[in-house]
């Protein structure tokens, strides 16, 4: 073949490739400003002014006033520092609450032996074909019986185990080596000891994306919390939101609102960005030939 | 500190519901292992070298039969009472830790008055890596090690605790057929250097034989043989054992004696005063084979291998119980490349006599008092 020839099919072959990402490129940045338009938004919305807001007709993509007296009155026309305080009460508890219960079950299950251990497990297992709306009502129902509406302990209680947690801990726990355990016998490790130093650690990647898993649920949990509390002092910042944008400034103050939602946004956002490495950065398996 | 073991028993329920017979994995094992020595246990996948060693060390609780170190009988107390520092078979570091938390995990267990505090600890620790030469390593992960330099760690681990007695479950087994040879001498190394007693699990027959004091041979959870090393490989007490040491392996062949004379395919190859006339077994180790031209054995000549230090011979026999048969003869051995046929005279001191029925020996000659 010519040199010409081979030059010539080189360079179409770059073009042909360059033209690829850049298509690649514009589509995906076409979808990156899907996403992220709502977050704009919704941060726009929140710094223009009440009166600007309503004398736009049709919505303008800019503001050339910002202003932050909306989150100012976010924080006083409702208590919406109260509610921050009851998620957060909520939110931690609730998570701690179910990670000491999944990691004992889950402990049992992979590491005891007991009469009925496997019937159980499937048992449980089988308990997550059932639809949470079919739970919420039976749940409900349960928790006046008991007295506990606008509670902490009725807003927790339903939700401190998870049997999908239970079960992905589990599968985790099995796969650490059983000489591992052996080791840790020989050297006069209590199995509790074992658990908290061994097995904890070496399933730490799965314990912190469970947790976040679960505090993302908690934070963003609406429906039962709505169900279960009708006194504000119990509210969540979900129904928070939902009482601003219904009655909080005693008119349907959006800008105010959604100011209340980049606030109420704002640690899980947090929360993501700063774990996110910890996710993806795992603790080495290795360590175990054979 | 010596160990005890009196009439060791293990049995396990049958898996396999439809026999209701248990599984016997050590069969009234008694044994004495004489402190500071090291004891290596050798047998086929199987045979109950780890449920042995998980008895001595306590992860396992024996049916029947009692274990004593020293004087104390510790057959029901707990594996951290006992003293005993184990080495895995796949080391069984935990991964999360670096080398040296590894092999500081033991002590920090340590209770009540033995409690360390953490400088003694990473003193301890210090020690310990040193005996084993992992010294630089200290700050590494587990993952971040060689093979070689993992097992070290096992090692050093269950040394940290200045244990009574050392049990190693085939430590080896996962290194490349070089590190093998460098660690074991490793081993024999640390165990004179701390003069611990020690049990060291293998099925490698070279590896126990190069490094114990004492060898002990199990087939199916009942001890065949104990004795030192060269003395098991020279007189195997029945036809398992002779055929498990050794490589390559020992020939066997059908044979008869008559008249104080070993009768192979209807020539008498060896005298052998002494034994009752009877078919036998006879098993002849690779270098008991003496090429001669009037050589009494005569073969059928396969091939002849030079490996350098010697030579074999590979050759065929009719009362062969297997293929081929394997001799070793010095280099220096004319052997015919192309006659049909090889004949070899034989070493009585490596051909071995064993009942076709029981396996057990027959001993001849010198043994039973004849000339
Ligand atoms: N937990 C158990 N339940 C039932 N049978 C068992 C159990 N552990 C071991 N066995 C049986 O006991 C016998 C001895 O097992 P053991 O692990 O001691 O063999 P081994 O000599 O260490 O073999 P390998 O060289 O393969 O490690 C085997 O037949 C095994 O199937
Ligand atoms: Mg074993």
């Amino acid at each position: 073949m010519e040199r010409e020839d081979f030059d010539r099919i080189e360079q179409a072959a770059r073009r042909r490739e360059r033209i690829r990402s850049a298509v690649t490129y514009v589509l995906l940045a076409l979808w990156a400003l899907i996403v992220l338009f709502p977050f704009y938004w919704m941060i726009l919305t929140s710094v223009k002014s009440y009166s600007a807001y309503n004398a736009e007709y049709v919505p303008r993509l800019f503001t050339l006033a910002p202003t932050m007296q909306n989150y100012a009155d976010a924080f006083t026309a409702v208590p919406l520092g109260r509610y921050f305080l009851n998620t957060a009460v909520f939110t931690v508890l609730t998570t701690g609450l179910m990670l000491l219960v999944i990691v004992l079950a889950a402990y049992a299950f992979a590491r005891l032996s007991f009469p009925g251990k496997d019937a159980t497990f499937t048992f449980l297992l089988s308990l997550m074909m059932i639809p949470n709306e079919l739970v919420i009502i039976t749940n409900f129902v349960t928790i006046t019986d008991w007295g506990l509406r606008n509670t902490f302990l009725g807003l927790i209680l339903p939700s401190v185990t998870s049997v999908f947690y239970i079960y992905l801990l589990k599968e985790n726990f099995e796969q650490i080596p059983e000489e591992l355990y052996k080791a840790a016998k020989v050297d006069g490790t209590s199995d509790f000891k074992y658990l908290w130093k061994v097995m904890l650690p070496i399933c730490s990647p799965t314990i912190v994306t469970i947790t976040i898993l679960k505090v993302i649920e908690c934070w963003n949990s609406y429906v039962w919390p709505r169900l279960i509390t009708d006194e504000p002092t119990r509210f969540l910042v979900s129904n928070g939101i939902q009482e601003i944008r219904e009655n909080g400034f005693g008119r349907e103050n959006i800008p105010a609102m959604m100011a209340a939602v980049v606030v109420v946004s704002f640690p899980l956002i947090v929360l993501f960005l700063l774990f996110h490495k910890k996710i993806m950065e795992g603790v080495s398996r290795g360590g175990t030939k054979g | 500190m010596k160990i005890v073991l009196q009439e060791l028993t293990k049995r396990y329920p049958n898996q396999n519901k439809k026999i209701k017979e248990d599984v016997v994995a050590v069969d009234h094992f008694t044994f004495e292992i004489p402190d500071g020595k090291l004891i290596g246990l050798l047998g086929p996948s199987g045979c109950g070298k780890s449920t042995t060693l998980n008895m001595i060390c306590g992860l396992e609780k024996p049916t029947s039969g009692r274990i004593f170190f020293g004087e104390d009988d510790v057959t029901d107390l707990p594996p951290e009472n006992r003293g005993v520092g184990m080495v895995f078979q796949s080391y069984a570091l935990y991964p999360h830790l670096t080398v040296e938390q590894n092999i500081m995990f033991p002590l920090e267990n340590f209770k009540g008055k033995d409690k360390l505090t953490r400088e003694q600890m990473k003193e301890r620790a210090k020690k310990a890596a040193d005996l084993v030469q992992i010294g630089e390593l200290l700050e590494r992960r587990p993952k971040e090690l060689s093979g070689g330099q993992q097992q070290r760690v096992a090692i050093a681990r269950a040394l940290v605790k200045e244990p009574r007695v050392l049990l190693l479950d085939e430590p080896l087994s996962n290194l490349d057929a070089r590190l093998r040879l460098q660690t074991r001498e490793e081993i024999r190394r640390i165990q004179r250097e701390t003069g611990v007693t020690t049990v060291f699990v293998t099925h490698d027959q070279e590896e126990a034989m190069s490094i114990s004091d004492w060898i002990i041979v199990m087939k199916q959870g009942v001890v065949q043989q104990i004795g030192w090393p060269q003395e098991v490989y020279d007189k195997p007490v029945n036809l398992f054992v002779a055929s498990f040491l050794g490589t390559p392996p020992i020939n066997v062949f059908r044979a008869r004696a008559e008249g104080g004379k070993l009768y192979i395919g209807g020539a008498a190859v060896l005298d052998v005063p002494g034994v009752p006339d009877g078919d036998v077994t006879a098993a002849i180790r690779p270098e008991g084979f003496i090429p001669c031209e009037d050589g009494p054995l005569v073969c059928g000549r396969r091939a002849v291998e030079t490996m350098g230090r010697d030579t074999s011979v590979v050759a065929t026999h009719p009362d062969f119980v297997r293929e081929e048969i394997r001799t070793i003869v010095p280099s220096g051995t004319r052997v015919d490349a192309y006659a049909p046929t090889v004949s070899f005279a034989l070493r009585p001191e490596k051909t071995h006599l064993f009942d076709p029925e029981t396996g057990e020996r027959i001993p001849f000659g010198e043994e039973t008092g004849h000339e």
